[in-house]
């Protein structure tokens, strides 16, 4: 298991290098460049000079690669040119948001997704299985942005003045402010440092910070902000995950154990739960690790339409900005969380089938 | 946009399938075609399709306007973003008849959106056609030649898929400049892995059966044996790739003209015309709901007929 894991971890580090290699170049080869982008008028020459000094952009692309590897490596960023801020603080401010947003719908979508798959294999070749299947079909086919916007009218002004009114867009409401953990639980945490740094990172996750210390109105209002971008960015998973679910599930119950447990006379219920279940749940998980990526995509718009400052909206920003070290830094960070969930994704596979443990 | 995904991945396994490839071509091919017709999801999608090319050919008998007509001054009573009106249904017969309203330009939005059906079909189309050119070459010299050339060209495809695809359109788009035809080529290329990936494991497969070792011992070179007898065999699982890609293509193509980097205006294409106006979801849903709907209903169209075709192509999984 271990040599498994070191294998499969290994594997992932020459498509991270490409990754890194490759938004390197790509992002330099934009048309016009960050002097012009940030000082506009006031780009003169010489201004220009100073300015790719400053941000070391006078360098050769060389060198600057090389620079910017060296610094990944320890974990350094760079300065966004646009806040005049480590591309780190910025990840601790936005990213606890799109993690939250992006965790919030996967687990809609498993929660309702992998029940309704199972749902309608159950109740194979019936209203309801063609029912479920047609919802999921259409799920599929809906632009994330356009279910957006319309939940968003339906909620705030449809539902108006009714107790499931939801506000559509915003992280809080105005003037609900969530204190960190580590302030009500009076931490000295400091200022500067990896470890203050942490805390911040993990007191800016809104609906979880207020979870744990107990602001219980400001994590209603958070939980209220999140549900609308969270069943938008939800439904295309949702539909894809009961899609397999059903299919994976009909496969596996086609199999010879599980005639064989019903030939022991085993109920139903339980010929599903304990034998078709767990093993019809592989295909399902490789499906749930490939839809993070499918997240992170779907934030970009998903953010833009609720007016969420994610990391996905930051980096659209950034891209048509020309702002090289965010659009760097957020990239290789969002494209090492893809790796490592798909890490994750084939150590599950290894508890869930002991046959890939033993090989 | 993991339909795909998870698509290549059943059609690897397929890929991988040897017996399949002992059956006479032929009858595979009427078996499916008549498998496909007893499965009515297919057959609606089929139907979805077929009429809006059908709007899309007729769409200048259909639009009662001029997609891109400001009618300010040439309609009496219009209204800018007008809710929509049909005098049939009892709506006021002083105000102009517009059955899905007007836009904040007063241009008719039923007119728009039935043109719009052009924008949409032909980037489909011509986006699964390049991505569908350049992936099924770069994967046959891959699954055909092995050895580096094979490694070089599957680590680049694993670094593309190492990116959310949407995302790495994006910075494709922000390199060669907004516009409908750079979304295109973004979007067809981080679509090219998965043609490729599906056929690598096609030719694998094919290479090694005994057709293809008959025409090497007849003594065919390497590039007839691919183009005449390795590539025609392997195209099955990629034409069910192709159908379901299309959805995809339209639905990223309206994403990225919904983030103003795709179809510029005043271009009648759904998602400029959904972004347009969306800061008046509230006032006038009715300038979001309906192209929206329109991009749904397309897309929905061609995964349910990409669905069906798989199902007919794979007799394991029709049940």
């Amino acid at each position: 298991m271990l040599s498994f894991i070191v294998r499969r971890t290994l594997s992932a580090i020459p498509v991270l290098l490409g990754i890194i290699v490759v938004v390197f170049f790509l992002i330099r080869a934009i048309p016009g460049d960050p002097c012009t982008a940030m000082l506009g008028e006031q780009a003169t020459p010489e201004g220009c000079a100073r300015f790719n000094e400053a941000n070391g952009l006078d360098e050769p692309t060389l060198v600057q690669l090389g620079i910017y590897m060296g610094d990944v490596a320890t974990l350094d960023l760079g300065d966004s040119i646009r806040f005049s801020q480590p591309v780190n603080q910025l990840l601790v401010e936005r990213l606890p948001l799109t993690i939250e947003l992006a965790f919030s719908a996967l687990m809609i979508a498993v929660l309702v997704g992998v029940p309704l798959g199972v749902l309608a294999a159950r109740k194979h070749n019936t209203a309801i299985d063609s029912g479920t299947m047609a919802f999921a079909n259409v799920g599929v086919s809906m632009p994330v942005f356009w279910l957006g916007l319309m939940l968003a009218y339906f909620f705030a002004v449809i539902l108006k003045d009714t107790p499931f009114a939801l506000p559509p867009s915003g992280r809080l409401s105005a003037g609900t402010i969530s204190e960190p953990y580590y302030e009500i639980w009076g931490w000295d945490v400091g200022e500067e440092g990896f470890w203050a740094k942490l805390h911040e990172f993990i007191g800016n996750h809104v609906i979880f910070n207020s979870f744990i210390t107990g602001q219980w109105s400001v994590f209603s209002d958070a939980i209220k902000h999140m549900i609308l971008p969270a069943v938008a960015l939800a439904t295309i998973p949702l539909a894809i995950i009961a899609r397999i679910t059903r299919s994976s599930l009909l496969e596996v119950m086609g199999k010879d154990y599980i005639r064989t447990a019903r030939a022991k006379g085993a109920k139903e219920g339980r010929v599903v739960r304990s034998h078709a279940l767990r093993n019809s749940l592989l295909p399902v998980v490789t499906i749930i690790g490939l839809q993070l990526g499918l997240l992170l995509g779907g934030a970009v718009l998903t953010e833009t339409v609720f007016n969420l400052s994610g990391v996905g909206r930051a980096l659209f920003d950034a891209i048509t900005g020309r702002d090289y070290a965010i659009v760097q830094g957020f990239t290789v960070v969002i494209a090492s969380g893809y790796v490592v969930v798909n890490l994750l994704v084939d150590l599950s596979y290894a508890y869930l089938d002991p046959t890939i443990r033993v090989e | 946009m993991l339909t795909n995904k998870q698509a290549i991945e059943q059609l690897e396994a397929l890929a991988a399938d040897q017996s399949l490839l002992t059956e006479k071509p032929l009858s595979q091919g009427r078996l499916a075609m008549k498998r496909f017709r007893g499965r009515k999801s297919g057959m609606i999608g089929l139907a979805i399709v077929m009429f809006l090319v059908l709007v899309a050919i007729f769409a200048p008998l259909i639009a009662p306007y001029d997609p891109d007509d400001v009618l300010i001054g040439e309609v009496d009573n219009i209204t800018r973003r007008a809710p929509p009106c049909i005098h049939v249904l009892g709506c006021d017969p002083e105000l102009p008849q517009h059955i899905l309203g007007t836009d904040g330009n007063t241009r008719d939005q039923f007119s728009r959106i039935v043109y719009g059906s052009r924008v949409s079909l032909t980037l489909g189309l011509f986006t699964v056609t390049l991505a569908l050119v350049v992936g099924t070459s770069l994967g046959a010299v891959a699954g055909y030649t092995g050895g580096w050339l094979d490694n070089v060209i599957m680590r680049i495809m694993d670094v593309v898929l190492g990116f959310p695809s949407l995302l790495l359109a994006i910075t494709i788009v922000s390199v060669f400049g907004p516009g409908l035809r750079n979304a295109l080529i973004a979007i067809a290329v981080v679509s090219i892995p998965a043609y490729a990936r599906v056929m690598r494991a096609q030719v694998l497969a094919i290479k090694e059966t005994d057709y293809v070792s008959a025409a090497r011992a007849l003594g065919a070179a390497p590039r007839q044996i691919l183009l005449r007898r390795v590539i025609p065999n392997a195209m099955t699982p990629l034409v069910v790739l192709a159908t379901l890609g299309i959805a995809t293509a339209i639905l990223e193509a309206a994403g990225l003209s919904f983030l103003g980097l795709g179809a510029q205006p005043p271009l009648a294409e759904w998602g400029s015309m959904l972004a347009s106006e969306r800061n008046q979801v509230f006032t006038s849903p009715h300038l979001v709901f309906f192209p929206g709907l329109a991009i749904m209903i397309t897309v929905l169209g061609f995964n349910l007929i990409g669905d069906g075709l798989r199902d007919a192509l794979d007799p394991t999984l029709n049940r």
